[in-house]
């Protein structure tokens, strides 16, 4: 009997390629359209070593050339890297911008940066911490001079920060905790500072840390403040210099590091030693953690009426994956 | 056709007149579940009766002491004879929503209507006020009926205030996290820390700062660090290194260690490296005179070894100045119990 059946087989018989290499394919053929799997696996896999061995071919040509070029050969591209491809920020700082400079010289931090006081840094936590966070900021008190901890047990900290003004400290830093583990930290200038909220993440304490060396010392540790680009970047950058006081003991040889990438703000703190003009070698003591900015408001702590100079929006922020904040 | 008080009940024992064949219909049966319907001829001793102890009520919650009534109206929350709404037909409430107190009652005249049983009526804010507003109208019923309603008044102007004073506290907010958002950040972080290479921008960070000479004099190299730069200009500056150094010499007034290649530091590749304590300056300072003269040799034919983090070897140029002591290069045997 003659079905549609076998009408249907000759056709695709006939449509279908013979499979060799110079098939004869329509133009507008596509993979996909070849229902059996394994053949379409086969065709794939195919086409796929001809693409790669094309790829060989043309990069050795390159290296050919450029070798046979030597001095004459042409700079090396380079790569594309999210860096590199990054969208253009307006408010990124030129280091001469003199407005910039004048607003520096007049905010909130000014007071600091003409040294008219010395940071004192008040570390607490949210409610009945668990063991990590405790050890955690006592970690970090030991890394910032002069900054004590001090248990949270239910206050509010509307009422804690007139206090702490009234005794002098110039810092207050909140280190909030989820299911054991901290991950969040509110970092509030005292007298009448910015308050910056931050994500905190990857929390490695002391023990943790592989190949670390002793105990930091009571010196004071240099800081180095890495990528911070922008307007926010260096009102951030400010908050996180003025936690340290201002001078440096050499002596001490302890560096705190804050790495801005990718809107990341990485902390580290080490040791470092020259052993001779083109070497450091720096081991790494002390906790480390990630912090990632999530509002910066003017004043002092208030989250429900307080102004929000800048806060992460997410469906616009994250929209693009080359643009950055900080 | 006439209404008898006793009505049929199923399973009751109660006295049943049995009317003619077409009277049937007008026998109201009170159902099991009482809050479906209720006659209107039916006393409310009968209803306790049945729901009290007997039969099934659907308020009642039972438990090993106590029985509870469910029922909104209820003034106590206990299932007894003279709290229950369903067997008292003279009753009253209080009942609060959002922050109003109301005083709802219930007489017998109204029994007939379902829909207008409950009189509600707003009570003050003001506590004395409110207090006398349920006297005047439970006035004349019965003493425990308005006891109860002001105990329960009280309770509940009790509970509003504590209410409103813990709005003023601090407030606990839950945030939602998304698990995709969680998980893209987390990534973004890895990817960005791996970008950061923050091993390198900080070592490069440092030499930097000793170039610029924010370190002062604390360390020997700047004057090597401009020597090279000097060299590239003019190539007599060697000469003039020389006769600094000498000089520099004496004047290491904070002891700083100096960090002097020596041959067989090259291949170490170690990365712990020991702080070093007080009493090895000293023997370091005796040292300093021959090991300069190699050291210059050295420190001109070493290029910078790149990054990798030769602390090791600082550790075993210390522990082998101590050991030079007895003019020997062991290997710091040393080392692993001081790390």
């Amino acid at each position: 009997m003659y079905t549609g059946r076998e009408h249907g087989n000759r056709r695709n018989t006939t449509e279908a390629p013979k499979n060799s290499q110079g098939a004869a394919f329509p133009p507008t053929f596509s993979l996909s359209e070849v229902k059996n799997k394994q053949r379409r696996h086969l065709m794939f896999m195919k086409l796929k070593q001809e693409k790669r061995k094309q790829k060989m071919q043309l990069k050795k040509k390159r290296r050919k050339e450029r070798e046979a070029l030597g001095d004459k050969a042409p700079p090396k591209e380079v790569p594309k890297t999210i860096e590199n491809q990054r969208v253009y920020d307006e408010t990124t700082v030129d280091p001469e911008d003199e407005e910039v400079a004048f607003d520096e010289g007049t905010d909130e931090f000014s007071a600091y940066f003409n040294r008219l006081t010395n940071p004192k840094v008040l570390i607490t936590t949210s409610d009945r911490p668990r063991g990590r966070t405790v050890r955690f900021c006592e970690q970090l008190a030991t890394v910032i001079p002069d900054a004590h901890v001090y248990y949270r047990r239910g206050l509010a900290l509307k009422r804690i920060i007139p206090q702490c003004v009234a005794r002098g400290f110039t810092y207050l830093m909140v280190i909030n905790e989820d299911r054991k583990v901290p991950n969040g930290m509110v970092l509030c200038h005292l007298p009448d500072g910015p308050t910056a909220h931050f994500k905190v993440s990857s929390v490695r304490l002391r023990k943790e840390m592989k190949r670390r060396g002793k105990d930091p010392t009571m010196h004071s540790p240099e800081v180095i403040l890495n990528n911070f680009s922008t307007r926010l970047g260096h009102t951030i950058g400010r908050l996180f210099a003025a936690l340290f006081p201002h001078d440096p003991q050499f002596v001490g040889r302890q560096v705190a590091t804050f790495h801005n990438q990718r809107d990341f703000v990485f902390f580290r703190f080490h040791r470092y030693i020259f052993k001779n003009e083109k070497k450091v070698g720096i081991q790494e003591l002390g906790p480390r953690f990630t912090l990632k900015l999530r509002s910066l408001q003017k004043g002092t702590f208030d989250s429900k009426f307080g102004e929000y100079e800048w806060v992460l929006k997410r469906h616009e922020m994250d929209a693009c994956r080359r643009k950055f904040q900080l | 056709m006439r209404f008898t008080p006793q009505v049929l009940i199923f399973g009751a024992r109660c006295h049943v007149h049995l009317l003619s064949g077409t009277c049937f219909q007008q026998l109201i049966l009170v159902c099991v579940c009482v809050c479906v319907c209720v006659c209107v001829c039916v006393s409310p001793q009968v209803i306790w009766d049945i729901i009290g102890n007997k039969q099934f009520c659907s308020f009642k919650v039972k438990t090993k002491s106590q029985n509870f009534c469910r029922n909104e109206f209820n003034l106590t929350g206990l299932c007894n004879r003279s709290a229950c709404p369903l067997a008292n037909s003279q009753y009253a409430t209080i009942r609060e929503e959002k922050g109003q107190c109301f005083l709802y009652m219930k007489v017998i005249e109204r029994a007939a209507f379902p829909a207008k049983m409950w009189e509600k009526v707003k009570l003050s804010k003001n506590y004395e006020k409110a207090l006398e507003q349920i006297d005047e109208n439970l006035i004349y019923w019965p003493r425990f009926i308005r006891h109860k309603c002001k105990q329960r008044f009280t309770k509940i102007t009790q509970y509003l205030i504590r209410m409103r004073k813990l709005v003023l506290k601090r407030q606990r907010k839950l945030v939602p996290l998304s698990r995709k958002v969680e998980r893209r950040e987390k990534r973004k972080e890895e990817k960005a820390l791996i970008a950061a290479q923050l091993d390198n921008a900080i070592e490069k960070e440092l030499l930097e700062r000793l170039k610029q000479g924010t370190y002062g004099d604390i360390y020997n190299f700047p004057v090597h660090a401009f020597d090279k730069a000097l060299e590239q200009q003019d190539e007599e500056s060697e000469s003039e290194s020389e006769a600094e150094e000498e000089e520099e010499e004496d004047d290491e007034d904070v002891g700083r260690r100096e960090f002097v290649a020596e041959d067989e530091v090259e291949e170490s590749d170690l990365s712990d490296f020991e702080e070093s304590s007080e009493e090895e300056e000293e023997e370091e300072e005796e040292m300093e005179v021959e090991t300069k003269a190699k050291a210059k040799a050295k420190a001109k034919a070493s290029g910078s070894k790149g990054k990798s983090p030769a602390g090791g070897s600082a550790a075993r140029r210390k522990r082998a100045y101590v050991e030079i002591e007895y003019e020997q290069e062991t290997q710091p045997a040393a080392k692993s119990t001081a790390t």
